[in-house]
């Protein structure tokens, strides 16, 4: 090829036609544009090999870990009354001291169907264990006995007798906990979301997340609750 | 004035007599300027780094640039003290959830010494910083300094917003009391109403299900690690761009065109 080679003629992509030396018969990939791909591929194998292992690293475990369900007894089964919550503190997550506790309202079943449907006890076991946690964004709410609700401090929610929201921001009723009775004593596991008819989703979902309608679907259950 | 007869003295501890067509000896002052010039004229022989600084510091600006346009450097030097300050904090915090997070923000503010000061410069800049991105931010859409070319330094101005925002939401849980704890879990929860990456960003965020031993780290490695550094690079970027693109004359000033020109046109 001359250097007055018309610029706008395309060259031909075989390099043979090109007078490139060594050009064998069909190649179209010249030797420069080889070790360049081969050299900028290395670079990128060599990247992935120490950016794909921390990203693994950084993920993994917080998304897809579940923790072994921790079960807590909380004494004597009568003990607790039916028309009150008796609060128990119990540990969800081991080793971050005062953090890791919470606190669960525990009754006995009430007799009112209105409260406690037949259908939210397919386990047999007639206690109900409501967690603390409100269903908003997550403050501590506390049980009033006098207003038979329970009331959030943070922006106001709140929940009726059977944990079912009452008024305020909250999208669904409070979360309740797993329970069964081991030699006698009434233990406490591992914690489930439930609709507002009070139906259980076994991955619980964090506050803020409704379970009715379309948002069973866009907050889907996560890989990270503990097994049941 | 007749000259001393110089004392008696052995030839060697006499000053060597000038050199015929020697340079006058200089002052030690001159001297330290000489070595310095000659110092940088060795670095900037090797790197040519001083046609790079005169490119960035002597722009020209436009007429009617004034005080407003300071916001930018002023957020950059709020970063700055941020980044000097969050350094030596990092030399006595401790991001142990168990009680050591606490108890070590208690020691550096009580006991350190100047550790109350440099603490609350840290604390106070963060929301100075925060307020000095919205003022040079406002600065740029009132005077129209968002548009054509300068787009994409909008954009990018956008991100380092948001960056700085993660700087304030990971850095607020640090001290670890019940106010961090709980707008920690109010903030982490607000995220995970996010739809069908919510729930997951929130596992990330915490490392795993629940707020647990590993929360804080996490917290801490992406409030002193991570963002800095893409923040960093970010508004490297973004000055390179203003360097590259020069600024806006405010909006009330008018182009002054040559009224040739304004003829030829017509």
């Amino acid at each position: 090829m001359s250097a007055s080679r018309d610029r706008k003629t395309p060259k031909s992509k075989y390099t043979a036609d090109r007078n490139i030396p060594g050009a064998y018969e069909g190649e179209t990939v010249t030797r420069r544009r080889f070790m360049v791909g081969t050299v900028h591929g290395a670079g990128a194998v060599a990247a992935m090999g120490f950016t794909l292992p921390a990203l693994a690293f950084a993920f993994g475990t917080p998304l897809f870990e579940r923790p072994p369900a921790i079960w807590t007894s909380v004494g004597d089964p009568k003990a607790f009354p039916n028309d009150t919550y008796i609060p128990k503190v119990i540990t969800t997550v081991a080793g971050v001291g005062e953090i890791g506790k919470t606190t669960v309202y525990v009754r006995s079943r009430n007799p009112d169907p209105d409260i406690d449907p037949p259908n939210t006890f397919p386990d047999g076991i007639n206690f109900v264990a409501i967690s603390s946690r409100c269903m908003h964004l997550g403050c501590p709410v506390h049980y009033v006995d006098a207003a038979k609700r329970f009331i959030c401090p943070c922006h106001g929610g709140v929940y009726d007798f059977a944990g079912k929201r009452s008024g305020g921001p909250p999208v669904r009723p409070l979360d309740r906990f797993y329970m069964r009775i081991r030699s006698g004593q009434l233990e406490i596991g591992p914690r489930y979301s439930v609709n507002s008819q009070l139906e259980r989703h076994d991955k619980y979902r964090d506050p803020g997340q409704d379970l009715d309608g379309v948002g069973q679907y866009i907050y889907p259950g996560r890989f990270s609750t503990p097994k049941k | 004035m007749p000259k001393l007869p110089v004392p008696p003295l052995p030839d060697k501890l006499l000053p060597a007599p000038k050199r015929p067509g020697s340079e006058p000896t200089r002052k030690p002052g001159e001297q330290l300027k000489e070595a310095g010039i000659s110092a940088v004229d060795w670095v900037d022989e090797r790197t040519s780094l001083s046609g790079g600084l005169r490119w960035v510091m002597f722009r020209k600006v436009p007429k009617g640039t004034n005080w407003f346009y300071t916001l930018g450097s002023a957020s950059l030097f709020a970063f700055l003290s941020q980044a000097v300050t969050g350094v030596f904090l990092a030399m006595y915090y401790q991001p142990d959830a168990a009680g050591g997070a606490y108890e070590s923000i208690r020691h550096m503010t009580n006991e350190v010494f100047l550790g109350e000061f440099v603490r609350g410069m840290h604390k106070w800049g963060s929301s100075v910083m925060v307020i000095l991105v919205f003022l040079h931010m406002a600065r740029t859409f009132f005077f129209g300094a968002y548009k054509y070319p300068r787009e994409l330094n909008w954009v990018i101005g956008v991100v380092l917003l948001i960056l700085t925002m993660v700087m304030s939401f990971t850095g607020y849980l640090l001290p670890f009391d019940q106010r961090s704890y709980w707008a920690t879990i109010v903030g982490v929860n607000i995220n995970g109403t996010g739809p069908f990456v919510g729930p997951f960003l929130s596992d990330f965020m915490r490392g795993g299900a629940e707020f647990n031993a590993t929360s804080l780290p996490r917290f801490y490695a992406i409030h002193m690690m991570l963002i800095p550094g893409i923040l960093a690079a970010m508004m490297g970027f973004h000055l390179f761009l203003v360097a590259k693109l020069g600024t806006t004359a405010p909006p009330w000033l008018k182009a002054d065109v040559d009224p040739e020109i304004r003829t030829e046109r017509v």
